[in-house]
């Protein structure tokens, strides 16, 4: 009777660790070949055939066809250079220059990789058509309620995730750090 | 006392090989990855356009709105594929993924400069 138990016991306790484990790693993201640079970090080996089974196992999961390498790169954050988590409640700047690239998108989501919905119905800039200083450097706003100049609503949503996608560039399974690629600087700016 | 924390120990292992096990044979299982959710709109061996996201409905998760994207379903079993890609005045680029979602090849427009078709 006491061994029933005991192999119940482990049983329980594997299955709850195992699975804990699983889900944790597929919806947290691993630290194989992620490169992080300030608030961002990127995948570049999950566009690969070199991709790992954590990153096969995410992207099964969610459903999602990660850029290719040879395309380009996405750069997420969820949280701004502090490590607080972004709040789509308050105002967050994202300013400063974008590592070379042929063309880049930045571009809201919900945790799940939905749009954002808005009355606007803007969901991100591209390099085209964002508004820059004189210096080229550039500042979009993201937060709840309308600003001038280059606003990303949140609608108001708890958390977000921001996406910055480089296409055509040198960033990838190479880059190290900043000085490689210098990523816009994430910061929280007060909440209304 | 001590046998219960071997018991705990022993649950701990197997919990490791069930973490492993699991995150091996999801992609093989699931049931919501890339290529079931664009089965259900996307004809094989056709080029598709895919709809706009929007916020409310998008064949894939994490879309780039800035990009109108078309697929296609191959099948290679009964010959290699060519593609041939009109090039635009905007950035154009063809990503390769096998069945699990893994993109093995991609290229650009400016990379692929005068060759308009690749072949596998």
């Amino acid at each position: 009777m006491r061994l029933l138990i005991g192999f119940l016991f482990a049983f329980a306790v594997a299955a709850a660790f195992g699975l804990g484990l699983t889900q944790f790693a597929l919806t947290r993201g691993t630290a194989f070949g992620a490169i992080t640079i300030g608030a961002w970090t990127a995948w570049p080996k999950t566009g690969t055939s070199d991709i790992d089974p954590y990153a096969r196992a995410a992207i099964a999961r969610s459903g999602e066809l990660p850029i290719g390498s040879g395309d380009g790169v996405a750069f997420f954050a969820s949280s701004d250079d502090a490590g607080r988590a972004l709040d789509g409640r308050c105002m967050v700047t994202v300013a400063g220059t974008t590592p070379a690239a042929r063309f880049w998108t930045i571009t809201l989501y919900d945790l799940d990789g939905r749009l954002i919905p808005n009355a606007a119905d803007r969901y991100g800039f591209t390099s085209q058509e964002i508004a820059r200083r004189a210096d080229g450097t550039f500042e979009i706003l993201i937060g709840p309620r309308a600003r001038p100049g280059n606003w990303l609503p949140t609608g108001g949503i708890d958390r977000y995730v921001v996406v910055l996608r480089l296409y055509d560039t040198p960033v990838g399974v190479a880059t190290r750090t900043a000085k490689d690629a210098p990523m816009p600087a994430v910061a929280a700016a007060g909440c209304a | 006392m001590i046998r219960w924390l071997l018991w705990l120990l022993g649950g701990l292992l197997l919990g490791g090989i069930v973490h492993l096990a699991t995150v091996l044979l999801l992609p093989r299982t699931a049931t919501q990855d890339a290529y079931t959710r664009l089965s259900a709109t996307a004809p094989a061996n056709n080029i598709m356009p895919l709809p706009a996201p929007t916020p409310d409905d998008a064949v894939l998760p994490f879309m780039d709105p800035a990009f109108a994207t078309a697929v296609c379903r191959y099948d290679l079993a009964a010959g290699p594929l060519k593609l041939r890609v009109p090039v635009s005045q905007a950035y154009t680029s063809v990503s390769f993924y096998a069945r699990s979602g893994i993109a093995y090849y991609a290229i650009n427009d400016r990379a692929a400069a005068g060759a308009s078709s690749s072949s596998i």
